[in-house]
């Protein structure tokens, strides 16, 4: 429950805000900042939750935006967080970018999608295409008049009917996140499989689709274990079109699906992996004159795979200036916003390995701060392979028109928003590759 | 309009336009009217103007306008009258859209008048025939009881919503629950917080709105379990908020309800699952057959773990709320330490709670990974968080004896780093280590002293000076060590001081012959140099005790400590109790009963009595309130050390309990009951003999905290000046000084949130 719902400015000012219940002073958002600042001189936690007062403070940070709501209850903190955040992403979707420039040139339909996305302090309707159904730029006129869609409020509240295709098509994509972290001695200390399967869904009519994956529970369950590779999926997480108690009967994944694009389902398996796009870096300092690197790539996957656009964030000094590079293949770019340098590689082939250079000029006085101990952080994109081996193994698609519908299956793994490795070591304490 | 208005200016082009025959101009009117009230300028001034462009076909004209009224009708309550007609029309409007919209607006006006109209649309629309009337009709008798609950009961509008549950639309259903939920929490509090409404006189007792207004029964939870399958996220929300609420019939009962709320794990929605987590910690309770307690504890784990791999904020939620499950169910996670690493860039808030965690998750297994990891976190920039980093050894090494030796391993590599505040925080740590596990670990002692001279912080200092006041018969320097605290005696702030002091004490306690001249001289300075009283005070009574008898100086200074361990939870169980049944809200947050912090943050009396709903338990979980408020204030009363408020709320409420009477106790009988905690005890035994000049007097047994609770209480009672009076001679006793630098640090560093300022202060 939220009594108020703002979007602040960097310097706490609010753009746009709508109160749903009068308990809370529209005065107290002028606060939100001030005590935000407070709090960090005096060095205490800032967090997302925070009560003064007796108002509760609750936000989220996109981009330069605060996104506030207050209530003077003991409301359901998840449940507003999560709210806001989905506000976000409805905003995002009907402006591109949700900014201080979009929120004031499109402040009549914000009003209208906040009166709509949530009431008396409640959520309600947060689909955005949905929303993007009856609410949308152009103004209603009287021969037009927009209407509440039956999903709003149906059973199936993703959903309209009547949805058409000429061709009907479904294509799935299976994409596979690795995060991990590899400590300086080079032992992967955590890993973990985020994987999601997104669907594109162009199917007419209210179509009824079940999805068979290679899940172990279920390959146990029905007595099939023996054909081929199944996986053990850790937890899932469905879209809510999902009939989430036949999932718990017997692993049947079946759902009318929304039109268009969506996430159906994301699971998470952490069953040890070994590091695909594998990196180690030596670096030799020279303290108040320069520092030179010397990295390592390796691709450990088949040799019939490719990872593409592979891109290898190494940290250097804030500092450091006139970089040059040398690299066997790929190209290498100073990144001084993010105090790395950046080797960028469009393929990089299954067990193979390149070596690069890096040399940055230091300024001579030291430097007061402390080495920042960033880890090199790994981007790539390995095409038609999943680490997991999750298999899509049919989708049926059931519609009572009959049509004959095409699902296309598409795998993918690539990088988590933490692949990360400390192997960074410095060249006078190991020997980790001799030289080109 | 009496006084004309000024005929320029932009409220007037504004009026002009508002009035003009063109719908375009018109339209764009009240689009500027609203930029300008989001831009935080008066409007009011326009109010009959706007109001006159209500009617219209164009709905996003129409909502605008809406908007207004909703942002005006306050200012104006005269002239909302005006808009009332074109309301009560709309929500008879063929669009659903429109009628929603209508009855949506018209109950927000909040003004007496509109709502005696509002009644008969409402009832209306409670029964439309569109989904999307109803649903939103729904949410307005919670709205319409808000203000006036009288008419709801007048109207019957909560068994229409009783209704409404059984109804067919899951979304109504959905937002029906909701309604009652939110009147529920209404009428908890109206009697306090609603004097007579305004312009009626106050309902008559029968139209009081009583507890039973949400009562569920077997039917409805069918319902309600029926929908929570089908309907929209914020919905399931709503149904799992009012089913932890619902007393279950008997174990079965509680089974079903587990066994159903089980799939919603699998939502994607974070307020979901962990909605779904508090109804099963509440039904599981009941539940009895192990098995399926194993399973819905192993089931609860992934999505658990999968909820850190959401958005900072939501990860944050998530982990305040897991650190509570751990304390009341520490086995839920115990092989998912790893997922608790911190992540370079994870926010500083979230890096703070997943440490917390890994701490509590720490086990002989992974201490190794874990000790790997906070060595590595050791060497980041945030200093803050290596501070915490370098705490979380320590903690470990509390927890786990076996580890204890690897942790003073790393504690020791991370001191020869030399960074200034890694050294300082090590040997804050390391002084707990040798409290908990004495004389076992004297060999780095010389390593501690040689960084004596980098220390500059007053935490740091005050305990490499009790190590080496405590291990002073193995030093042989020792008396050199001290001394050098003793130049510049009056420079040091006041912990140092009282540290130095006690540990110049000690070592001549235990080597009098050649300290002799540095006693001399440390209890000179604190007697005659020193600005604080707690120093003075302290200072004169060693230096009577140690002139009239060593022995009985002995057994008070270096008296045996009681060991210290990590507390398993950081809140009392009742209060752990109340929590885990919130899980998900702020109050599991902020990992504080809601009524700490909604309100004024004070209980009355009226709220106590209220909350004597269920005799028993509530009276447990209420005491308990009571005791975390006193701490809350004991921290704002009294400045000294940190360990008293965090440990008498969470260690010691069951003994005040016991002694307190069952009935309504005072507030000061509380108080001092929750500060009746042992090191009091000695002391007000010792403070009432020391100020009657008569120190021989004082008992030998009292360091072993023979003192009596009743026997405080009187002495307490005796001192009729109430907290303040107590504070002065409390922080100058000698024994609850002696002990306060040996409390458990890391049972301070528990205690989260407001206290977690006093933690600088030793």
């Amino acid at each position: 429950m939220a009594s108020l719902v703002a979007i602040l400015d960097v310097k706490g000012k609010s753009l746009i805000q709508r109160s749903y219940k009068d308990d809370v002073p529209p005065s107290c958002i002028e606060r939100f900042l001030p005590l935000v600042l407070d709090m960090e001189e005096e060095n205490v936690q800032v967090t997302p939750c925070f009560s003064d007062d007796g108002i509760n403070y609750m936000h989220i940070r996109h981009n330069n935006l605060y996104l506030l709501a207050l209530s003077k209850r003991n409301s359901n903190a998840a449940e507003i967080i999560f709210f806001l955040h989905r506000l976000c992403s409805v905003l995002t979707e009907y402006f591109k970018e949700l900014e201080e420039e979009s929120i004031r040139d499109n402040f009549v339909i914000i009003y209208e999608l906040l009166d709509e996305m949530m009431d008396f302090g409640y959520p309600q309707t947060t689909e955005s295409k949905i929303l993007q159904e009856y609410i949308t730029q152009e103004s209603h006129k009287l021969e037009l008049q927009a209407r509440p869609p039956m999903a709003v409020t149906n059973a199936v509240s993703w959903r309209s009917e009547g949805i058409r295709y000429r061709k009907n098509e479904v294509f799935l994509d299976v994409v596979e996140s690795v995060n991990l972290l590899v400590n300086a001695s080079g032992n992967v200390i955590r890993s973990e499989i985020l994987g999601a399967v997104k669907m594109k869904c162009y199917l007419s009519g209210m179509p009824e689709l079940r999805l068979g994956l290679n899940d172990k529970v279920m390959f146990e369950s029905t007595g099939r274990a023996a054909r081929g590779k199944s996986i053990e999926m850790e937890d899932v997480k469905f879209h809510q079109c999902v009939r989430l108690a036949r999932f718990e009967n017997d692993r049947t994944i079946s759902f009318i699906p929304p039109d268009g694009e969506f996430e159906l389902m994301s699971y998470r398996l952490s069953t040890p992996v070994k590091p695909l796009v594998w990196v180690e870096a030596s670096v030799e300092s020279h303290r108040g004159s320069r520092v030179e690197y010397m990295v390592k790539v390796r691709g450990q996957f088949k040799r019939r795979s490719t990872a593409n656009n592979v891109e290898i964030y190494v940290p250097v000094p804030d500092d450091a200036d006139s970089p040059k590079f040398r690299a066997a293949a790929g190209s290498v770019v100073y990144a001084p916003e993010k105090s790395a340098f950046v080797w960028k590689i469009k393929q990089l082939g299954g067990g193979r390995d390149y070596l690069m250079r890096a040399h940055f000029g230091l300024p001579s006085v030291r430097n007061e701060e402390l080495d920042k101990r960033a880890p090199i952080s790994v981007k790539f994109e390995i095409p038609y392979f999943t680490v997991s081996g999750i298999q899509v193994r049919y989708l049926k698609i059931v519609e009572k028109s009959g049509y004959q519908a095409l699902p296309w299956v598409r795998y993918i793994t690539q990088n988590g928003d933490d692949y990360v490795l400390r192997t960074i070591s410095d060249a006078k304490s190991s020997s980790i590759i001799a030289p080109i | 309009m009496s006084l004309a208005p000024p005929r320029k200016g932009e409220n007037w082009e504004l009026r002009q336009q508002l009035n003009s025959e063109y719908r375009d101009k018109r339209a764009d009117a009240i689009k500027r009217v609203i930029a300008n009230h989001t831009i935080g300028k008066d409007c009011s001034g326009l109010f009959p103007d706007v109001v006159k462009n209500m009617q219209t076909d164009d709905l996003e004209q129409k909502k605008l306008v809406y908007l207004y009224l909703m942002n005006y009708a306050k200012t104006q309550p005269e002239l909302v009258i005006l808009a009332v007609n074109t309301f009560v029309k709309d929500t008879a409007d063929p669009n659903p859209l429109v009628r929603a919209l209508a009855i949506r607006t018209m109950a927000v006006l909040r003004t007496e008048k509109t709502l005696d109209y509002l009644a008969s649309p409402l009832s209306t629309c409670l029964k439309d025939e569109n989904p999307y009337v109803r649903k939103t009709a729904a949410l307005c008798v919670a709205k319409v009881f808000d203000l006036k609950p009288e008419l709801c009961i007048e109207y019957g509008f909560i068994e229409t919503l009783r209704d409404l549950i059984g109804d067919g639309n899951p979304m109504v259903v959905a937002n029906a629950v909701t309604a009652l939920g939110d009147i529920h929490e209404t009428s908890l509090t109206l009697p306090t917080s609603r004097p007579a409404s305004p312009g009626g006189s106050t309902p008559p007792p029968s139209a009081r709105p009583s507890q039973s207004l949400f009562i569920i029964d077997g039917p409805t939870l069918t319902k309600l379990l029926v929908a929570l399958g089908e309907c929209s996220e914020w919905g399931r929300i709503a149904i799992l908020g009012t089913l932890a609420r619902y007393k279950a019939q008997d174990e079965k009962e509680s089974e079903h309800i587990c066994e159903r709320v089980m799939p919603q794990f699998q939502h994607n929605n974070a307020a979901v699952v962990l909605g779904a987590v508090k109804v099963i910690m509440i039904h599981m309770k009941n539940v009895t057959r192990e098995d399926l307690i194993k399973s819905l504890t192993r089931k609860m784990a992934p999505p658990l773990v999968t909820l850190i791999s959401s958005a900072p904020e939501i990860q944050w939620v998530a982990l305040r709320n897991i650190n509570l499950l751990l304390q009341k169910r520490p086995d839920i996670l115990a092989n998912e330490m790893r997922v608790f690493f911190c992540k370079y860039n994870d926010p500083p808030y979230v890096k703070v709670e997943k440490l917390d965690i890994m701490v509590r998750l720490a086990s002989e297994k992974n201490v190794d990974t874990l000790l790997g990891e906070l060595r590595e976190y050791a060497s980041e920039v945030d200093v803050d968080f290596v501070r915490k980093a370098v705490r979380a050894v320590g903690q470990v090494a509390i927890k786990i004896e076996a580890a204890a030796e690897r942790c003073v391993t790393v504690l020791m590599d991370l001191i020869e780093t030399r960074v200034s505040y890694v050294v300082q925080e090590a040997v804050i740590v390391i002084k707990d280590i040798f409290r908990k596990y004495p004389h076992s670990y004297e060999g780095i002692i010389p390593a501690l002293c040689a960084n004596l001279d980098e220390l500059d912080e007053p935490e740091a200092k005050a305990s490499l000076i009790w190590i080496i006041g405590e291990y002073a018969e193995k030093i042989e320097n020792a008396a050199e060590l001290l001394g050098t605290f003793l130049d510049a005696f009056k420079e040091e702030s006041y912990p140092v001081q009282l540290q130095t002091l006690t540990a110049i004490v000690k070592l001549y306690l235990k080597k009098p012959e050649e300290s002799q001249v540095v006693v001399e001289r440390v209890l000179k300075a604190a007697t005659k140099d020193c600005d604080s009283a707690d120093v003075r005070d302290r200072a004169f009574i060693y230096w009577r005790l140690l002139s009239t008898d060593a022995s009985v100086a002995k057994s008070v200074v270096l008296s045996v400590r009681p060991p210290i361990s990590l507390p398993q939870t950081t809140v009392a169980p009742a209060i752990l109790e109340e929590l885990i049944g919130e899980i998900s809200s702020l109050a599991s947050v902020y990992h504080k009963p809601a009524a700490t912090f909604i309100g004024k943050g004070r209980f009355g009396a009226d709220e106590m009595q209220k909350r004597a709903i269920d005799p028993e338990e509530e009276l447990s979980r209420e005491k308990a309130l009571q005791t975390v408020v006193q701490g809350q204030q004991a921290e704002n009363l009294l400045d000294f050390d940190a360990d008293e408020p965090s440990s008498a709320p969470s260690n010691r409420d069951e003994d005040f309990l016991a002694a307190a009477a069952p009935g309504g106790i005072s507030q000061a009988a509380i108080a001092s009951a929750a500060k009746s905690s042992n090191p009091l005890d000695e002391l007000m035994d010792l403070f009432s003999s020391a100020s009657m000049a008569a120190p021989v007097s004082a008992p030998t047994g009292m360091p072993q905290a023979s003192a009596s609770a009743s026997n405080g209480l009187g002495g307490l009672g005796g001192m009729s000046g109430g907290l303040e009076d107590l504070m002065s001679p409390h922080s100058a006793s000698p024994v609850s000084n002696v002990q306060a630098p040996s409390k458990p640090q890391a049972q301070q560093s528990h205690t989260g949130g407001a206290e977690e300022d006093l933690l600088g202060l030793l």
